[in-house]
């Protein structure tokens, strides 16, 4: 398996190609739902001035997410009364839910990776393409195993948006993951649907 | 009223972290069948991995601990308020010990309970009076990931071809399962209706699937049926995860309802492979846990 240190180099994302298993190394952040539409929102489209401590934390995630990875991920997370966070449990959610935002933060933070669970679709093969960056598939349920590559939780923004929605700064290390499109225009996930669509028309017609 | 807090709690924790033999077995199958060092056999690997670890650390199989749904049939004599109070109770412990991620979200203001409690209906408790003397409680717990694939078909359906007949039920299904992909956490286990309104047809399409895996429809046309559709919906290739391979669909199960004649729908829940349901019963003083 390729072992791959974030923050992640142009060179390195483009070396890398549908199907290749990677281990990364490095610190991340998870980010799913609230945290695309608001980042949008607030800091791309400006359609929603900033509140409380946004810009802020916009300014601490800015140095994470140049070069580096956004985790699609509602973590279970123990220690919350005493602030000693540790992860318990933590696989990827579904990212199609993110395909309208995704390209554009990939964009604007210059992102390399995204990583989550059953694939996107061709707005986010483009921002890909022109990043350049890669999506990689961690295994959907895998979540206690997944937990045990996080080696420590370094912070916490927007715990306001509730446990699974917050944006946790994590450290990983050997965190395992498919990569399923990649900075070239190819897509595993067109490639199944695409041939599954097919046996469906066949059995459709019997 | 004997006080089954503690029990319950027990009951939660050991479906968040405990796959149930029935379906371990199927993924164990599951994994032997994929090429070796393929992208398919290697999720196999992660998600057998990962059952065992769960199991030994008491931790959630999966991050989400999913839609609580509970299913109890109790006795004469029982108070339904008052289990209420102590299966909320429990949920809300439960959570407290990270066997289950804080999960009710306010649709309107977005605020998260943090609790696992969400106003009279988060979680669901299906209460049914039964005879004799045992009390059941039955869990599953339900990822979104999976029930944002569910889909409810309503029959004639031009762009299918489908009819108001089981070659139609045939079509919906495999559609849905071809429009899911990888989505729901691949390989999925289908609980299917056919008819009720609306609401009845989701309610009872997670009902069946509460039966072991392998259990059959006693009419031999469901029967049929539902062997026909796991098969077919293998043929997709979509594989685990949606990465292409042989496993696509564990388990088809179908329940008939009563319909109205305007109406003929046909319901499918998708179940994730992690596809986590425990029981308790409460025979005199004896917890017994399945």
């Amino acid at each position: 398996m390729r072992e791959i240190t974030i923050p992640i180099s142009d060179e390195t994302i483009r070396s890398l190609k549908v199907g290749e298993p990677v281990a990364l190394t490095g610190v991340m952040i998870t980010g799913r739902d609230v945290v695309h539409k608001w980042l949008i929102e607030t800091f791309i489209k400006k359609t929603r001035p900033p509140q409380g401590e946004d810009m802020q934390v916009y300014a601490a995630l800015k140095p994470i997410l140049a070069g580096g990875v956004i985790y699609h991920c509602g973590p279970v997370v123990s220690g919350l009364d005493t602030k000693q966070y540790k992860f318990v449990a933590a696989g990827p959610t579904t990212s199609i839910r993110e395909e309208p935002y995704q390209a554009d933060v990939m964009r604007h933070f210059n992102l390399k990776g995204v990583i989550g669970k059953g694939g996107m679709g061709a707005k986010t093969l483009k921002g890909c393409q022109e990043v350049p960056g890669v999506y990689f598939h961690a295994i959907g349920g895998a979540a206690t195993l997944i937990a045990r590559s996080v080696t420590r939780v370094l912070d916490v923004y927007k715990l306001d948006f509730g446990v699974p929605e917050a944006i946790w700064v994590i450290q990983v290390k050997d965190f395992p993951v498919v990569v399923t499109m990649d900075a070239h225009g190819q897509s595993l996930h067109e490639v199944v649907e695409k041939d599954s669509a097919r046996v469906l028309a066949d059995l459709l017609a019997q | 009223m004997r006080d089954l807090t503690n029990e319950i709690l027990e009951l939660i924790r050991r479906t968040s972290s405990d796959l149930p033999p029935d379906v371990e077995k199927r993924l164990r199958t599951a994994v032997g069948q994929e090429v070796p060092g393929s992208a398919a056999r290697g999720a196999f690997e992660a998600i057998l991995k990962n059952v065992e670890l769960s199991r030994k650390n008491s931790s959630p199989i999966c991050q989400d601990t999913g839609t609580p749904i509970f299913y109890v049939k109790y006795p004469p004599g029982w108070s339904t308020l008052q289990l209420k109070g102590q299966i909320r109770a429990a949920l809300a412990e439960a959570t407290r010990k990270s066997y289950m991620r804080p999960n009710a979200v306010d649709a309107v203001s977005d605020r998260n309970s943090g609790d696992n409690l969400g106003g009279d209906d988060f979680p669901y408790i299906h209460f049914e009076e039964v005879e004799g003397s045992q009390l059941t409680i039955e869990l599953m717990l339900k990822g979104g990931g999976c029930e944002n694939v569910g889909a409810q078909y309503s029959l004639p359906d031009n762009r299918l071809g489908a009819g108001r007949d089981l070659a139609g039920v045939r079509k919906a299904v495999l559609d849905a399962v071809q429009k899911a992909q990888g989505q729901g956490c691949a390989p999925g286990i289908l609980g299917v209706s056919i008819g009720g309104d609306r609401g009845t047809g989701y309610v009872k399409s997670k009902e069946v699937l509460l039966d072991e895996l392998g259990t059959r429809n006693p009419d031999p046309k469901l029967a049929e049926l539902e062997e026909r559709l796991t098969g077919e919906a293998n043929q997709l290739g979509i594989g685990p995860m949606g990465f292409g391979g042989k496993t696509t669909v564990i388990d088809t199960k179908i329940t008939g309802l009563s319909r109205l004649p305007a109406s003929y729908f046909v319901t499918i829940s998708y179940m994730c492979w992690a596809y986590r349901r425990r029981k308790m019963t409460v025979k005199g003083e004896e917890i017994i846990y399945a």
